[in-house]
């Protein structure tokens, strides 16, 4: 009969593959590197641990186990941090994040999208420490139109213009 | 390398060595962002995750084939990998690019 560990064993192996399959996925589809860094640390590092406790698991008890748990947590730990250096360094180089004004640029511009993103690049060009504010800005915006667009069709440019005061170009 | 493995019935290893195949997939695919990635933070990122995916594979073929040897291959390169992100990173900012 199958074991309740030989089932804890198959179903931590499959989460470890699905969350490095959307670590791969994030890593090829994401626009900009500070959120590929995001993909990279934290679903890759989730992937790894569960694939790690699986291994952990089958060896049962005994001092391999204890190397595998200490693998597991040495991955834990140094991952993100890697992921976390890699992006301090890109923002010591000046590169800038990726905001919804490169994407208007590129695919073209929409209705409720406009008012949206010049509403997000302008915190974004501050400078000072604006990178993690722009990431958060972009995500919440990028939910912004598409939500508030269909709800509200014809007051998407009034509380822009009330709010930003002026285009931005 | 024997195909011995005292710990676990064949089906679970057949599941193993499946998982560490599928990680190896993953690793070839993100070899796109190493090539293509428009700064070499990019590329960093890419080896980074690749490195990660290579220790997960050694240590499911540790717990496939019943060999905990492998599990020190895999701790090492861990090691290793982290170490060489961190110096990559820190090389950038301080001499510039690396192509």
């Amino acid at each position: 009969m199958v074991a309740a560990s030989e089932i804890a064993i198959v179903a931590l192996a499959a989460g470890g593959v699905f969350f490095a399959f959307v670590a791969a996925v994030g890593l090829l589809r994401l626009p900009d590197l500070y959120t590929r860094a995001h993909a990279a640390s934290k679903s890759d590092t989730l992937g790894a641990v569960l694939s790690l406790a699986a291994v952990a698991l089958v060896f049962g008890t005994g001092t391999t186990t204890v190397k595998t748990v200490f693998l597991l947590a040495f991955m834990f730990v140094t991952n993100p941090t890697a992921a976390h250096a890699i992006a301090r360094a890109a923002h010591d180089q000046g590169i800038e994040p990726w905001t919804l004004a490169d994407r208007e640029t590129e695919v073209g511009p929409t209705g409720g999208a406009e008012e949206a993103d010049r509403a997000a690049s302008e915190p974004a060009t501050d400078g000072g420490s604006p990178d993690a504010a722009s990431e958060w800005t972009n995500t919440t915006s990028a939910v912004g139109p598409e939500t508030t667009g269909e709800s509200e069709p014809g007051e998407d440019s009034k509380p822009a213009d009330g709010r930003i005061g002026g285009t931005k170009e | 390398m024997t195909a011995a493995d005292p710990v676990v019935s064949p089906l679970i290893a057949e599941v193993l060595l499946a998982a560490a195949g599928a990680f190896v997939l993953f690793g070839i695919v993100v070899f796109y962002r190493v090539y293509h990635g428009p700064t070499v933070q990019d590329r960093v990122i890419g080896v980074n995750v690749v490195g990660s995916n290579t220790v997960v594979v050694i240590a499911l073929l540790a717990a496939a084939f019943g060999q905990p040897a492998l599990l020190d291959v895999a701790l090492v390169y861990a090691l290793l990998n982290f170490l060489m992100s961190i110096a990559l990173s820190k090389f950038t900012v301080e001499r510039g690019e690396v192509f």
